[in-house]
């Protein structure tokens, strides 16, 4: 599971302090995924190592201290969202966590990124029909693991579809959609003073 | 290779004013001989009516649809009637298959209702039903075959004669997962013997039998996956990931 990637997708939303950050994401992940405050707080501090964050300077590290997404931050938060590079699929919960964290970036098209993943998913379980196709009828182990592999792939294609509806189907009006595009921030010295 | 079915800008609308509904909007699809495309999206999406759009069962309300190069707007009713007959297959999940009708006069039909003598026409049948694995059912009623087995006779009666164009919807219906496996196996050796096939589906696994898979949503083609070739092959996930 990525802490790196939901700090980053709740610090896209606006500046936030370090307690604050713990409480959104287990609030935002259903309290699916509870996180201890040494988590986050070690995240945090390998993320402003890397560039991805920046924190208040004169704040001391603690609950209180303030964080904000810098465009490293964010260019890395979008492209974790998309399907991965390689031919790999993502695990399963993953994808999940991606979805979830989606949801709350501004400006990003969930829709489109649910595609985007779909996509590569039909494409690869394409690649699994096709080696059944030429298997020989005495290849069952490989006929097997084709099978296998396709059933995993259908079933992510399948929680995504149904996401998908959950989506369009729910209560217009959810702030979550509502916000401004993803930016990078200034750095502003206790701004959240 | 030609497009045997093409649709441009094509557009479909039922009712009007405040009941207006856009079952399709400014759809662009070619098929060519030879390919077997898939259609994928949800219930409501607009798939079927794509189909029926494609099938010339059902007029666009905007848009040019051609098959076999001939703009069908331009057809007259028979003429039309009479390209269905001869160029067109249908395998729909409700097989309509004529229960007092044997399997090869089932497939048979279509070739008699468009002029084909009656001894070739059961001929012609009788090879593609055995083409199919079914060459002792021939003379069975559909209440005297299973479900897989109707389901073949339906594939028969789709690419007996001269078809340039196969229309699926949904075509494996209820079957269990290895006969619907069947029914896409055999929709795809009709499409490399010279046929364009368009199968509309929900479902990813059936999709996966085609060259190339189309999504659509509220009525427009969203995105689509790239043309298979044989010579891309992806590196086998290992069991950890």
């Amino acid at each position: 599971m990525s802490v790196r990637h939901a700090l980053l997708a709740l610090l896209s939303e606006g500046p936030k302090y370090g307690l604050q950050l713990r409480q959104e994401f287990e609030a935002r992940t259903g309290e699916v995924w509870p996180l201890n405050v040494g988590q986050v707080y070690m995240t945090l501090q390998r993320l402003e190592r890397d560039g991805q964050v920046e924190s208040d300077e004169d704040g001391e590290d603690g609950p209180q201290k303030g964080y904000r997404l810098t465009e490293a931050g964010g260019i890395e938060l979008t492209r974790w969202l998309g399907p991965p590079a390689d031919t790999g699929v993502p695990p399963r919960d993953e994808l999940v966590i991606k979805v979830l964290i989606a949801l709350r970036v501004p400006g990003v098209d969930v829709p489109e990124l649910m595609q985007a993943h779909r996509r590569r998913l039909v494409g690869m379980m394409q690649y699994f029909t096709r080696l059944k196709e030429d298997a020989l009828e005495d290849e069952i182990g490989l006929l097997v693991v084709a099978d296998a592999e396709i059933y995993r792939l259908d079933a992510v294609i399948r929680w995504l579809d149904s996401a998908e509806a959950r989506l369009r189907n729910r209560p217009a009006a959810d702030p979550a959609v509502e916000q401004p595009a993803l930016a990078p921030r200034r750095r502003r010295a206790g701004a959240l003073r | 290779m030609s497009a045997v079915l093409e649709l441009q800008q094509v557009s479909k609308s039922y009712g009007a004013g405040p009941t207006l509904v856009d079952a399709l909007v400014e759809v662009d699809l070619s098929v060519r001989t030879g390919e077997l495309v898939a259609i994928m999206g949800p219930s409501g999406s607009g798939k079927s009516t794509l189909l029926t759009i494609a099938g010339t069962l059902e007029d666009a309300t905007s848009g040019v649809v051609l098959v076999g190069g001939t703009d069908v707007s331009n057809m007259s009713a028979n003429e039309r009637a009479r390209m269905r007959r001869r160029f067109i297959g249908y395998v729909f999940q409700s097989l309509n298959l004529l229960a007092g009708l044997t399997a090869t006069e089932n497939v048979s039909l279509p070739l008699e209702l468009d002029g084909t003598r009656a001894s070739t026409a059961r001929r012609l049948a009788r090879e593609a039903l055995e083409s199919l694995g079914l060459g002792d059912r021939t003379e069975h009623y559909p209440d005297e075959l299973s479900g897989g087995e109707s389901q073949r006779v339906a594939i028969a009666r789709a690419v007996v004669g001269q078809r340039s164009l196969v229309l699926a919807d949904e075509p494996t219906g209820a079957l269990d997962s290895l006969r619907g496996e069947e029914v896409m196996r055999l929709l795809r050796s009709a499409c490399k013997g010279g046929v364009a096939g368009v199968v509309v589906t929900h479902d990813a696994q059936l999709a996966s039998w085609a060259d190339r898979v189309v999504f659509v949503r509220d009525g427009r083609i969203v995105d689509q996956t790239a043309p298979s070739t044989r010579s891309q092959r992806l590196v086998v996930p290992g069991p950890n990931r």
